[in-house]
């Protein structure tokens, strides 16, 4: 009964003892999953989106070009191996597998000249911390036939991949990862499809569609209501959807930005930041409005969409950016909502 | 087989193994012998093979085949008159010989030269190489030699096709395939042979290594693509070369696709059967020409992948991007790596555990028991990461009920819980995104979907601190628990069994290891101990609460009763330091159980708690000095509280003798006035049809008065061996342990 004591089972067990200690990735991991699922899932409070955080570098160009379009939002796990040194041959080794998907059966050689084309390029400044890796952009182009240098390349999808604030992320994975949670794309969805595989063969990643609950919503209708704006570009608008058949019928509520930022100012409290109370009061004062000219519960609905002149956001996973000046506070709780699924 | 034949066939074996070893020499031999005349041969081979005793007629058709393979190795003789019949006569021994017992190596060597010589004309050629077929193996230099009349170009097309058929369909039989690949050249030149080209394209297919994959290669297939079009022959082999160099080329073969090749080898089919039957020992793996998605399902509705677990394929250009001049680094890294696809054996795995090319997609390794072993040894935790992360993801978006209810693909989702079972038993660990998925789906599910695959999920939770863990799964699964059926309360202690048994043997493992630092876990023994008491005790809860709900069912009970052959037996099956006993709700309803096999069971669970009472109390007097795990006298008071509620309820007839007051109104209801003798081995109810049947077959002169009573002293020890020989094993180990037979009534 005291022989138990054999070398073999000191060597099997030390990697159960590495777990035990805690020290690794792994276990980091899990001990956030166990925090993040015994508690509330998000945290009561979050700061109000502040001006441009936006780092010097960016180019202006490239940041008008992610504003005012329709994104589709996709959860990312990190990235194994990838390395931003590489970006032309990964370019090459996409468009040959592009061009490969598009003719099932037909091989092509890499490097071969297609008539699309693929580009890879970083979005400088576009993060939140120092610690936060490079965003970058993935364009597939169409090669215009005609010799001409100088003509444009038409853009058929575009796609990129961020990660603001993410340390949380970041301090549970190892050296050989990238965080990178959220990616946006922007075009047809066979494209999204295609590249989204090549990402998950190459770096052994994992795309999920990332949809946007009521819940969240809210939180997105009250900081975004609470960014101070110079000018108000658009009204504030929420959308909310009554299952019923044979077709569900949408309830469309919209309010001057200024009344829905002066609706604000009155529940809000903590200056710089947001409380989940003040969320369910800003919403409440809105059902109470409507119920008192309609006589309809609101809450007894399901949100599913919020548009103000920061951004408008859809359940079903779509963003569109409208205030340059906000776009990092936007992309921060995006990020955050991509970790959270990925966790 | 008849001896023999054996004894040939083991000649036969000889015989190739020589050749492998000293080709030349020996084959020189054999044409020595073909020297000599007739007579004067056969007698000498007598003498020269000392197991000569094969049959008369096996012995005639060998030396007919020696002449025909003389007279073809001679040519045709153009003198003769009726030399049409005797090719026809040379070629039927030829053609009878290959087809029952195929030829040794030496007459493939012969007659292959032959055929592609061009000696004889087309249809000769064509009738040899239909009957080139081996005993055992085929030399490879036999394949070279033949390979070079090629270039003489004495052949006609068609032979030349039938030749490059025959050595694909042959391909597993050739002894060493080195030199043949040294030829690779030759074989891709021959592509741009339209009749050939298919037939080469199998070969290549075949033949392929990584070094041979060359950029100028991968150009001429592109040229050869764009000449024809979309060929399977040449998609498979495209696909091939992109399998060893995705930095150079790249293609997407349809899903549904399965054959490559039309079947080169239907012409030796029968044949090769037996070929393979005559090598004896496993067949040789059919090359699989199913290529990358073969194995796919109907395309899925999501767009990212083809089938929920990605196919093995070894890491691409993501390691080799890494540096510069990806070209280079690929045919270097081809030396030093061992590729996965080659990768079939556990022996094999230890010789490359070092240099092992890892699955481009870890999730891979779902499927391949070899690289379970391997992650299961590896330190790196890079390859753990990408696993839980792909996994956690996967469950999460597969899940039918976890984001929207899509109750379509329940049975998919079942398929893949119970590969992931499969992998986790087959691991005996469990993985962590298996833990957070759990919480996660855990509070959503119904208890109805995927159960049995679920709940074994849930036997698989890593070892943990209980109180950390209980919120986040079993708080939920208590709920579902007690509002669900009987039936899946009974899945539930089952899996609840199995976690436990699971816990225990990590522990037992894990037991001496002394923690190094502090860590957010119970490292230390006695935390851990305590974690298994806070589940047994949870059991415990669940288990008394369940008996009530479903009124004392006895098939619930046996359920239970499992779990608890396991608890009693945690101090001497796991050396480790816990004895905890069931509870009152528990025991009194099993010892009062109508059934004889739940009496039983419970007999035996109190026979092996006193079995690990006793080793403990043995150990702490051996050990002297007061250890944390010593158990308190409270286990051992309760031990004993319940003996001796047992031994008053089977043996002395003086049940529940302190600490029960029963109401005598209560009891005259019952009408048994006499109840402190209602209860022992005769009168119990679960054993009274045995004290009946007993009285019956012992004494069936006395049916019409069968007195109980009657069962004592003598009667009693003979009613004991009755109902031991009856399989009341449980009973009868419980009776021996803990009852002195000087005590019988």
């Amino acid at each position: 009964m005291d022989s138990y004591e054999s070398a073999p089972q000191h060597i099997a067990s030390s990697r159960l003892k590495d777990y035990f200690i805690g020290a690794t990735p792994l276990q980091k991991r899990l001990e956030s999953v166990r925090k993040q699922t015994s508690f509330v899932p998000t945290p009561p409070r979050r700061k109000i989106p502040q001006c441009s955080q936006l780092q010097e570098d960016n180019d202006p160009q490239k940041v008008a070009f992610l504003l005012h379009k329709q994104w589709t939002l996709y959860s990312l796990t990190p990235l194994y191996k990838f390395s931003y040194t590489n970006l032309k041959e990964y370019a090459s080794l996409l468009s040959a597998f592009i061009a490969a998907e598009k003719q099932k059966g037909l091989a092509v050689e890499v490097g071969e000249d297609f008539n699309i084309k693929v580009t890879f390029s970083t979005l400088l400044g576009m993060k939140g911390t120092q610690r936060d890796p490079e965003a970058f952009l993935v364009q597939i182009l169409s090669k215009s036939q005609l010799p001409s240098e100088n003509r444009e390349h038409k853009v058929l999808w575009t796609g990129w991949f961020c990660c603001i604030f993410g340390d949380s992320l970041l301090e549970t994975v190892s050296e050989d990862f990238t965080c990178v949670p959220l990616f946006l794309a922007n075009g047809a969805e066979t494209n999204t499809a295609i590249v989204g595989t090549w990402f998950q063969k190459t770096f052994d990643c994992y795309f999920s569609p990332l949809a946007i609950n009521a819940f969240n919503l809210s939180w997105m209708a009250a900081m975004w209501t609470a960014c101070k704006m110079d000018q108000y570009m658009a009204a504030t608008e929420f959308l909310w959807s009554v299952p019923c058949s044979p077709q569900s019928l949408d309830i469309s509520y919209a309010i001057h930005p200024e009344d829905a930022k002066a609706l604000w100012d009155s529940v809000h409290k903590t200056p710089g930041e947001v409380t989940q109370e003040e969320v369910d009061l800003f919403m409440d004062c809105l059902y109470s409005h409507f119920h008192r000219h309609f006589k309809i519960h609101l809450s007894a609905t399901r949100l599913v969409r919020v548009s103000t002149s920061v951004a408008s956001a859809h359940t079903d996973g779509k963003i569109k950016i409208l205030c340059h000046k906000y776009l990092i506070g936007v992309l921060a709780y995006l990020t955050e909502l991509a970790i959270f699924q990925i966790d | 087989m008849s001896p023999q034949k054996r004894v040939k066939n083991s000649q036969v074996q000889k015989r190739t193994s020589q050749v492998s070893g000293n080709y030349p020499t020996h084959l020189l031999a054999w044409e020595e012998k073909e020297d000599l005349n007739d007579s004067k041969y056969s007698l000498k081979r007598g003498q020269n093979n000392p197991v000569e005793d094969y049959g008369h007629a096996d012995d005639q058709a060998e030396d007919a085949l020696q002449i025909a393979v003389r007279y073809f190795e001679k040519g045709p003789v153009k003198t003769s008159q009726n030399k049409d019949k005797i090719l026809e006569k040379h070629l039927k021994t030829v053609e009878n010989v290959a087809l029952k017992n195929g030829l040794a190596p030496e007459g493939i060597d012969i007659l292959l030269n032959v055929a592609l010589s061009g000696k004889f004309g087309s249809a000769v050629n064509t009738r040899i190489l239909k009957c080139m077929i081996p005993t055992t193996l085929i030399s490879e230099h036999s394949v070279v030699k033949a390979v070079s009349w090629l270039c003489v170009g004495k052949c006609s097309g068609s032979t030349k096709v039938l030749f490059y058929r025959w050595l694909v369909a042959m391909f597993d039989f050739i002894d060493h395939k080195e030199e043949i690949n040294l030829l690779y050249g030759f074989f891709f030149a021959s592509l741009q042979d339209d009749a050939l080209c298919p037939y080469a394209c199998h070969l290549l297919y075949l033949l392929t290594k990584k070094e041979n994959v060359k950029p100028f290669r991968v150009r001429k297939l592109l040229d050869l693509q764009a000449k024809m079009g979309m060929q399977p022959h040449l998609q498979a082999l495209l696909s091939l070369y992109k399998f060893f160099a995705p930095t150079l080329i790249s293609v997407s073969l349809p899903a549904r696709k399965k054959i490559y090749f039309k079947n080169s080898e239907n012409l030796w089919k029968t044949a090769l059967l037996a070929v393979k039957q005559r090598n004896q020992g496993p067949p040789p793996e059919p090359l699989k020409l199913m290529l990358g998605p073969a194995k796919v399902r109907p395309v899925k509705r999501k767009w990212n992948s083809y089938s929920v677990i990605p196919v093995l394929n070894s890491s691409g250009c993501s390691k080799e991007c890494g540096k510069k001049g990806m070209i280079l680094s690929n045919y270097l890294s081809s030396r030093e790596l061992f590729p996965l696809e080659q990768l079939k054996s556990f022996p094999q795995l230890l010789k490359n555990i070092h240099c092992l090319e890892l699955p481009s997609q870890m999730g891979a390794v779902l499927n391949n028991s070899l690289l379970l072993h391997y992650i299961n040894c590896v330190k790196d935790e890079s390859i753990l990461l990408r696993l839980y992360h792909w996994l956690s993801q996967t469950l999460q978006e597969e899940c039918i009920w976890y984001k929207v209810n899509n109750f379509e693909h329940e049975k998919e989702f079942a398929n893949f819980l119970a590969t992931i079972n499969r992998a986790q038993c087959f691991l005996q660990e469990g993985f962590y995104s298996c833990e957070t998925f759990l919480y996660k789906s855990l509070p959503l599910w119904d208890g109805f979907c995927c159960r049995s695959q679920f709940l074994q999920l849930v036997s698989w939770i890593p070892f943990n601190s209980f109180s950390e863990v209980k919120p986040l799964v079993f708080d939920h699964l208590a709920q579902l628990f007690f509002t669900s059926t009987i039936y899946f309360k009974s899945s539930v202690l089952q899996s609840l069994k199995e976690l436990l048994q699971n816990w225990l043997l990590w522990l037992s493992v894990d037991i001496h290891m002394k923690p190094v630092m502090n860590s957010p876990l119970e490292t230390t023994l006695g935390g851990s101990m305590n974690s298994v008491s806070e589940l047994i005790h949870y059991v415990g809860w669940l288990s008394t609460t369940a008996m009530r709900l479903e009124s004392n069912s006895t098939f619930l009970l046996h359920f239970i009763l499992d779990f608890y052959e396991k608890v009693c037996d945690i101090y001497i099956n796991y050396n480790l330091p816990l004895v905890v006993l069931f509870p009152p709700g528990i025991f009194y309803p099993a010892l009062l159980s109508l059934d004889s096999s739940i009496l039983n069971q419970l007999c035996y669970i109190m026979h092996r708690y006193r079995k690990n009472l006793t080793a403990a109390k043995k150990n702490e007097l051996v050990q002297k000095t007061k250890s944390e795990f010593n158990f308190s006298s409270k286990t051992y008071q309760e031990f004993n509280h319940y003996l001796t509620a047992m031994v008053g309820c089977l043996w002395t007839s003086k049940p529940f003798q302190k600490g029960f007051y029963i109401d005598p109104d209560v009891l005259e209801k019952t009408g048994v006035a006499e109840y402190k003798n209602s209860l022992n081995l005769v009168h119990h109810p679960a054993l009274l049809s045995y004290a009946v049947s007993f009285l019956l077959r012992e004494w069936p002169e006395e049916r019409t008065t069968v007195n109980m009573s009657s069962i004592r002293g003598k009667k009693w020890n003979w009613y004991l061996d009755y109902l031991f020989s009856e399989g009341l094993q449980g009973l009868k180990l419980f009776i021996r342990s803990s009852i002195h037979h000087s005590s019988v009534p």
